[in-house]
């Protein structure tokens, strides 16, 4: 299938494209890597008068520290994510989650802040970004602000983006030290995960100082389980005492059912999970 | 077999090219793209199709307002079934079952009542493709939504009708039964006994609907403005399609040419006359102007036919120490809306393979074909022997539990000796050679079984998180459909026969043509190597021309592993009637008796002498016939048609070890070995990709592949998200070997290739999860083997591992935000 027509727009700032949007208003839709959004063209769920491409904005690519934290620009590819040295040293997490992110070619195309806007529950991103107490920044006609990870994904596909609007960067608190694992349960290659949990924590001595729990695929939005890590706390990073505190890791989750599996399905699966990636975070 | 006796042997030293690893030469095109797929086509004012389609598995047509597309920007027209009448012909079945086969009319597009979502009901033409499908979109039709038959075994059961006017969803009842048939005994007497004094085993098995899912969609292109009216199209069936063609539009066959160029796989998806090639058909003539129609992904997923669908219920009868004694199978299988070309022909061709290696004293196979309103069904990769393969093979594994001993001693116990051959089964089929001990001690060393055994011994009494399965399938299937005779006796439509012609050109280059119709087997290499070994020509020098009705104007094209084995057999004789008609010339040239003359290796030499000519020679000879022979004619171009004396039979024992994830219910492949027996092996290169790409598909379906219809009769698996196909990640590498005994049913000793994977790893994968977690009570997953049936399997409390599939596809690509899209139900279908 082919797109219905639209007019193409490539905006080589930021600014240009927010005046591009303003002037379009809902009939545009901005494009970044496209792995999302030209499917959703192609099968006609969406049919934009204007495409804006983001792909010329060369401000919002690439990585750089800033203080204690990272920032990501959104147009920063999954590709670029992956083989970033500061983000395998500060944010481990997101790497061990973009190395299973679909497949090369579309890892090549598509960018972290495409992903994280479409906010699709399964996507591999949010769940890390999550876990990591990411911020976002968006850029809009009135400036820029800062939304803390928890109140950026809203609903299925839904993020505190609003109309007129663009995300520009990723800020992620640098994790620097801790031990990162995302367990990503699939039926074949190259698949959204079915349910994937990302865990960072941080080991002092054997025991957990700190942990952080993002489910995927669990909800309507990525979600943290708060439960699990306030359980893993001062315990030690033994099969038991995790297994224990990952029996939490479905508390306050409405997991879906479809053709991968059913709720309860999934339910048990983000225990399983959950398990297994603290213990392979922690490295027991 | 008499027939092959007393014609000339490629004797050894002429054989260079059979056995060689030759790289095939079609690839360089075929994998850049250059070349003459049917969407590459494009003609002088070509016009473009989209199609419109029901989003509704039953409903009445109400009506169709087709004005605002034709109002649209370069929209030609938009036709309806209506609008069309009688020139769209009508799709054919081939084979009727049974003489009392309830057969709908299978217009391409009708005008009254649509039977399955996806099915056509009006036709843009415009100048492009995207107009044209644009313009689709503003066709407004009105349905009334009739309740569907959808779940087989209810519509088995006449619940609701697919097919109101026909007062019946069944279609067709087919029996086989050994006592009445002289072949075997009677099989309720078999169990009967055994109920008393050994062992019954009763099951249920589901063989999921697949989707053949070939790489190119399904495309066709036509041309009425010649003479004759040309249609290209992505076939494996040129010949039977010009024949469907001429037979339902009233177009006489000579005034019609169907080429099939490249085309990309079909695994018997494209084995179809399909309401869109009919439809582009009628719309070219009705225009007057060249149209192509090309189907989205979506619509091949939705609508091009797809495979197997249905519940087996298998009765098998033993002995206490494993001998069986009785088979009884009865099938429920479903036709989806229409009977397709094949159609309920597919299940048939399993009937004679359920006893498979095994000598069933008693046998019965019966069959109920189902009418419901889901996506037609017709053959797929194996079509009928997969199935049955999987039934028996999954049979004996249960068999061998209940006995208590390994899987592999009651396959010996009860296999055909490699002494017996040939040897008439008990569904009256004559086995011509083969050695199922031969492959299976091959198998056993190069797998490692004994090894794999104690590991999964070890295993079990640690009580690992994750167990280790072995599963075992001793495969045959019944390939190079297929002697005429046997097809009428079953009342298929035509004949089994093959055909092949040598052109031997001035220059000494050979120009091959064949009946079968290659779509991506590499017949092109392996035709070219049998070629020059025959007659003793370089590889280079031999082209294989095909898939044209007007280049190769007889043949029956390419399914069933026949175009080796039978269109091989054709090309063989083809050739020898060359180096026949050679000989007087030769012997003319050389001033010899033609009873001197001996050919081998290309060369015509006079018998105790050194004098002779090459066959290049020869061709120039008869070419420029200033010095002939009297009587003979100047041309030693010859062709053959051959109608196949028996089916072919490979066979193999395929090994597979699986890890299942007790825990999770996720399944690892850990090893998968197979020994086949396909007789003489022409190209072991492309043998291997052919078994290669087998297995993927063969354990795709123990694993993976699912056609999934929601409650309202949408095909919910109706993307690559969500009908999962493998690809090279997900597989390991195969261990591939043979164990040949040649075929006695062809001069080169070949037997087909080209299912056998397929049909042979289904079960061997399943038994292998089935295995792993045996010890737990569990004796069936329903396939796929999803990790939540086999989580299932192993902790639900009703332990079946056959939940129903949710009807919900995964929700990546819907874009809930921002602004409404413009497609709504009537056009979903569409996309
Ligand atoms: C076959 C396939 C398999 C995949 N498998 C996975 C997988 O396993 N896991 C996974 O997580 N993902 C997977 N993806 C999705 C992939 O991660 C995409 O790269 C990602 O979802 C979208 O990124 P993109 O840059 O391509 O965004 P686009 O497709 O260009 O855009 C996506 C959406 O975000 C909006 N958008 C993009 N950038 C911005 C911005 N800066 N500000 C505001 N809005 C913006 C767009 O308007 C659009 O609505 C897969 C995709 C495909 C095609």
């Amino acid at each position: 299938m082919i797109p219905t027509q639209f007019e193409y727009l490539a905006p080589t700032s930021v600014d240009e494209a927010l005046a591009a949007l303003a002037e379009h208003g809902d009939e545009a839709k901005v494009i970044a890597g496209g792995q999302s959004l030209l499917p959703v063209l192609r099968m006609r769920l969406n049919a934009p008068e204007v495409v804006i491409d983001l792909g010329g904005i060369e401000a919002l690519r690439g990585v750089r520290e800033d203080g204690d934290a990272l920032v990501i620009g959104a147009m920063t590819t999954h590709h670029a994510v992956l083989h970033d040295a500061l983000v395998g040293e500060h944010a481990a997490l997101l790497v061990k989650a973009e190395h299973q992110l679909a497949d090369a070619q579309i890892r090549h195309r598509g960018t972290i802040g495409g992903a994280l806007a479409h906010a699709d529950p399964a996507g591999d991103l949010g769940a890390p970004a999550l876990a990591l107490g990411a911020e976002f920044v968006i850029a809009g006609p009135g400036g820029t602000r800062t939304v803390p990870a928890d109140e950026f994904f809203v609903d299925l596909f839904e993020t505190a983006i609003a109309e007129g609007e663009l995300l520009t960067e990723i800020r992620v608190p640098k994790h620097t030290g801790w031990g990162a694992h995302y367990e990503k349960f699939v039926r074949v290659a190259h698949q959204w995960p079915i349910v994937a949990v990302a865990a960072a924590v941080r080991v002092e001595g054997g025991t957990i100082a700190e942990a952080r729990v993002g489910l995927t695929n669990m909800g309507s939005t990525p979600l943290r389980a708060r439960s699990v890590e306030e359980a893993l706390v001062g315990q030690p990073a033994t099969e038991d005492a995790v297994a224990s505190a990952a029996a939490r890791a479905a508390e306050g989750t409405n997991p879906p059912s479809d053709l991968n599996g059913a709720a309860d399905y999934r339910t048990h699966l983000a225990q399983v999970l959950t398990r297994r990636a603290v213990l392979a975070a922690a490295g027991a | 077999m008499t027939a092959v006796e007393d014609r000339p042997d490629t004797d050894a030293s002429s054989a260079k090219e059979i056995g060689r690893d030759r790289r095939r030469k079609e690839d360089q095109r075929l994998i850049t793209g250059r070349t003459r797929w049917t969407d590459n086509i494009a003609l002088p004012g070509m016009l473009h199709l989209a199609m419109v389609r029901s989003p509704f598995a039953h409903a009445k047509i109400v009506s169709i307002d087709t004005e605002a597309a034709k109002a649209a920007d370069n929209v030609v027209t938009v036709l309806t079934g209506a609008d069309l009448g009688e020139a769209q012909g009508v799709c054919i079945n081939a084979w009727a079952i049974t003489t009392e086969q309830v057969t709908p009319t299978h217009v391409p597009m009708p005008t009254d009542r649509v039977a399955f979502a996806g099915e056509t009901v009006a036709v843009v033409v415009a100048r492009t493709m995207a107009a044209a499908r644009d313009a689709a979109e503003l066709v407004d039709v009105e349905y009334d939504e009739l309740p569907a038959a959808l779940d087989l075994k209810k519509s088995a059961a006449d619940e609701v009708l697919a097919h109101p006017d026909l007062g019946t969803n069944k279609s067709a009842f087919w029996k086989f039964d050994s006592e009445e048939a002289g072949t075997g005994g009677n099989v309720d007497q078999a169990i009967e006994k055994a109920r008393g004094d050994g062992i019954v085993i009763e099951r249920e098995y589901r063989q999921q609907r697949l989707i053949p899912a070939f790489m190119e969609p399904r495309s066709t292109v036509v041309d009425p403005t010649g003479e004759q009216i040309t249609m290209w199209s992505a076939t494996q069936i040129p010949h039977i399609l010009r024949f469907a063609l001429a037979a339902t539009t009233g177009v006489p066959e000579s005034k019609i040419r169907v080429i099939a160029p490249d085309v990309g796989g079909g695994f018997g998806g494209k084995l179809q006359q399909t309401p869109e090639e009919m439809i582009t058909f009628a719309v070219a003539r009705r225009l007057g102007k060249p149209v192509k129609y090309t189907e989205t992904r979506s619509e091949s997923l939705m609508t091009a036919h797809h495979g197997r669908d249905q519940w087996q219920k298998l009765t098998l009868s033993a002995e206490k120490d494993g001998t069986v004694t009785g088979l009884k199978v009865e099938l429920t299988a479903d036709l989806g809306a229409y009977v397709s070309l094949v159609g309920g022909g597919v299940p048939v061709l399993g009937a004679f393979m359920f006893n498979a290696i095994y000598k069933f004293p008693a046998y019965q196979f019966n069959c109920q074909t189902v009418l419901t309103n889901k996506t037609w069904t017709d053959a797929y990769r194996g079509a009928g022997r997969p199935e049955a393969t999987y039934a028996i093979e999954r049979l004996m594994d249960e068999l061998a539990a209940e006995v208590g001993v390994d899987p592999l001693v009651v396959r010996e116990k009860n296999w055909i000796t490699h002494e017996e051959f040939p040897f008439t089964t008990v569904a009256g089929l004559e086995y011509d050679t083969g050695n199922y001990e031969a492959a299976t001690e091959k198998a056993k060393a190069s797998f490692g079984y004994d090894e794999l055994r104690a590991e999964q011994q070890r295993r079990r009494e640690a009580g690992d998180r994750v167990q280790l399965g072995i599963g075992v399938s001793t495969f045959t299937e019944m390939c190079g459909l297929a002697p005429s005779r046997v097809l009428g006796s079953l009342n298929y439509g035509a004949g089994g026969w093959e055909y092949a012609s040598v052109r031997m050109l001035a220059t000494g280059k050979v120009e091959i043509t064949t009946g079968t119709s290659a779509h991506g087997q590499g017949h092109e290499t392996a035709f070219s190597q049998i070629v020059a070994d025959r007659l003793g020509v370089a590889f280079e020098d031999v082209e294989i021309l095909h898939g044209d009705t007007q280049i190769s104007h007889r043949g029956l094209d390419t399914y069933g592993s026949r175009s080796l084995v039978v269109g091989g057999e054709a090309l063989v004789r083809a050739a020898d009637k060359v180096i026949e008609k050679a000989k007087p010339i030769a012997a003319h040239l050389l001033e010899a008796s033609v009873d001197d003359i001996e050919f081998s290796a290309g060369r015509f030499g006079v018998r105790g002498t050194d004098q002779g000519l090459a066959m290049a020679e020869i061709a120039m000879a008869a070419f420029a016939a200033h010095n002939l022979p009297d009587g003979v004619e100047p041309s030693l171009d010859s062709d053959a048609t051959y109608d196949p004396v028996n089916f072919n039979y490979p066979h193999g024992t395929h090994l597979c070890a699986m890890e299942v994830d007790t825990e999770t219910g996720g399944v690892l492949m850990r090893k998968y070995t197979c020994v086949d027996d396909i007789g003489t092996v022409i190209n072991p290169m492309i043998v291997e990709g052919q078994v290669h790409g087998g297995l993927a598909q063969g354990i795709a379906q123990a694993l993976w592949e699912e056609a999934v219809y929601d409650d309202s009769g949408t095909l919910v698996s109706g993307s690559f998200v969500d009908y999962l196909l493998p690809t090279s990640a997900d597989t390991i590498s195969f261990d591939v070997q043979h164990n040949s005994t040649a075929s006695t049913t062809n001069t080169l000793g070949t037997k087909g290739v080209g299912e056998a994977g397929t049909i042979a790893s289904t079960p061997a994968v399943v038994n292998a999860v089935v295995d792993a977690v045996r010890h737990l009570g569990i004796n069936d997953i329903q396939m796929p083997c999803t990790p939540e049936r086999v989580w299932r399997a192993i902790h639900d409390v009703r332990g079946s591992g056959t939940t129903d599939t949710e009807g919900a596809a995964m929700p990546h690509f819907d874009e809930s935000t921002g602004m409404q899209g413009t497609t709504d139900r009537t056009d979903g279908a569409n996309q």
